[in-house]
């Protein structure tokens, strides 16, 4: 049977691209539809009835929602350029970054560019911290996964592109050379990777997007 | 493998701390259950999870592994004989993996809001969406299941041990509010399946008595309510 690969994104979400980067970097020939969020498709909603919110990958018909799950199924189908280590330690480890990132760092990196007065700077302080325990953990490795980008990397794709185009936004000076130098080089391998740059969306679209979209940050 | 060498750090009334503890049981891995005393955190906690500071932490020699879902993938990755914890086929791990993280980041939250809900009101609507968020599970039930007692099928796996270690907190819930979450009319699937869960080998010497686990609830409501120490 012809495998038959869908994904449902929206072209400036770091979610939808975390599982583009995963189909790119195992090859796999996709269909891609863009979701307008303001006006749901029947097949999202179909393929997504749980959520309603994208990413969902359809494979052969079968859908697939939570952009990390969809990554580890990708890993478990496609099993060449692994995304994830071998070994049970080091997956265990992957997995467990990559959650940190997502409970703890995205909210708060969010709030940070988002919110308003006492808010904000709470959040300044909690995403500092954060960014501090990553620049640790990365310490002189090229990539969180090591040579190659792995799913740490992957779901750390906010940190990676978005944050920096926020930061231009609004003026923020969270992630900065000077404190945080180890992120900042890993940003600059990361987003001249060949399995991550064609998959960014333009920075200019980008920060236009989200400007009409959350108003004007405060800076 | 010695006992010593594969440690839980951990405490009984929690339901994340139950999951590595089934898992290692299902593996007929021994351990050992180092309880951590109610309201301080050890030095080997703070050592093994520096980042979270919370339990549970399986120990395997010396290495840490953190966040329980995560811990039970780990377990079942190494002592990779089966029985297997996580379903064979990639798409059915993904179902499994999905409708875990539906119940640790949708429904716990929810059981949470009845517990923190101000006012008849707000306890009655509080309820009814942990009520409709089992309904979803029923749903799941049934087409993970394919026939057999557990969502594992004929055996437990990685979803019955996710969502089933709520199950000891739910009967509280139940108790304290004078209702029915697991209800005949709307989960009967669940209903049962809850019965197959907790009377499993693995499962009934971790899973408290509702009444033991009731009574720390009570405990606990008072120290979050009490001011905090000097």
């Amino acid at each position: 049977m012809a495998e038959e690969v869908k994904l449902f994104g929206v072209w400036a979400s770091p979610l939808s691209r975390r599982v583009e980067i995963a189909l790119k970097m195992k090859g796999v020939k996709y269909e891609y539809i863009e979701e307008d969020l303001s006006n749901k498709s029947q097949l999202l909603l179909k393929y997504n009835p749980v959520h309603k919110k994208i990413p969902v990958l359809v494979h052969n018909g079968k859908p697939i929602a939570e952009s990390l799950v969809i990554i580890e199924y990708i890993d478990e189908t496609w099993k060449h350029n692994p995304i994830l280590p071998q070994h049970p330690y080091d997956r265990a480890l992957a997995r467990f970054w990559a959650k940190f990132i997502d409970e703890k760092c995205l909210t708060v990196l969010w709030n940070s560019i988002w919110s308003k007065g006492k808010e904000r700077e709470a959040a300044i302080e909690e995403a500092s911290e954060h960014l501090k325990t990553l620049e640790n953990e990365l310490g002189d490795k090229k990539f969180f996964g090591g040579e190659e980008i792995g799913l740490v990397d992957i779901a750390a794709i906010f940190i990676g592109f978005w944050l920096g185009a926020c930061q231009e936004l609004s003026g923020l000076e969270l992630l900065t050379e000077d404190k945080f130098p180890k992120l900042c080089k890993w940003i600059h391998e990361y987003v001249n990777h060949t399995a991550i740059k064609e998959n960014l969306p333009p920075k200019d679209k980008l920060i236009e997007a989200m400007s009409a979209r959350f108003g004007a940050a405060s800076k | 493998m010695a006992k010593s060498d594969v440690k839980v750090l951990g405490a009984w009334p929690s339901p994340f701390v139950m999951r590595p503890r089934i898992a290692l049981n299902i593996k007929s891995v021994d351990y050992e259950f180092l309880q951590e005393t109610f309201g301080s955190k050890s030095e080997l906690l703070l050592k093994s999870n520096p980042v979270h500071k919370k339990i549970p932490v399986l120990i395997h020699g010396d290495k840490p592994v953190c966040e329980s879902l995560i811990i039970v993938e780990y377990i079942d990755e190494v002592w990779s004989s089966a029985p297997s914890i996580l379903p064979s086929n990639p798409y059915d791990r993904a179902t499994a993996r999905f409708w875990a993280s539906y119940v640790d980041e949708k429904l716990f939250p929810s059981m949470k809001e009845i517990v923190s809900a101000d006012g008849e009101e707000a306890k009655k609507a509080a309820i009814q969406v942990v009520v409709d968020g089992l309904v979803l599970l029923e749903d799941a039930y049934a087409k993970c299941s394919k026939g057999g007692k557990f969502f594992g099928g004929e055996q437990i796996g990685y979803l019955d041990i996710a969502f089933g270690s709520y199950v000891g907190w739910l009967r509280v819930t139940e108790k304290f509010n004078q209702v029915k979450l697991l209800d005949e009319a709307k989960t009967p699937g669940l209903v049962k399946w809850a019965e197959a869960f907790c009377a499993h080998p693995a499962v009934k010497d971790v899973m408290p008595e509702t009444d033991k686990l009731a009574e720390f609830a009570k405990v606990l409501a008072k120290a979050r309510a009490a001011p905090p120490p000097k």
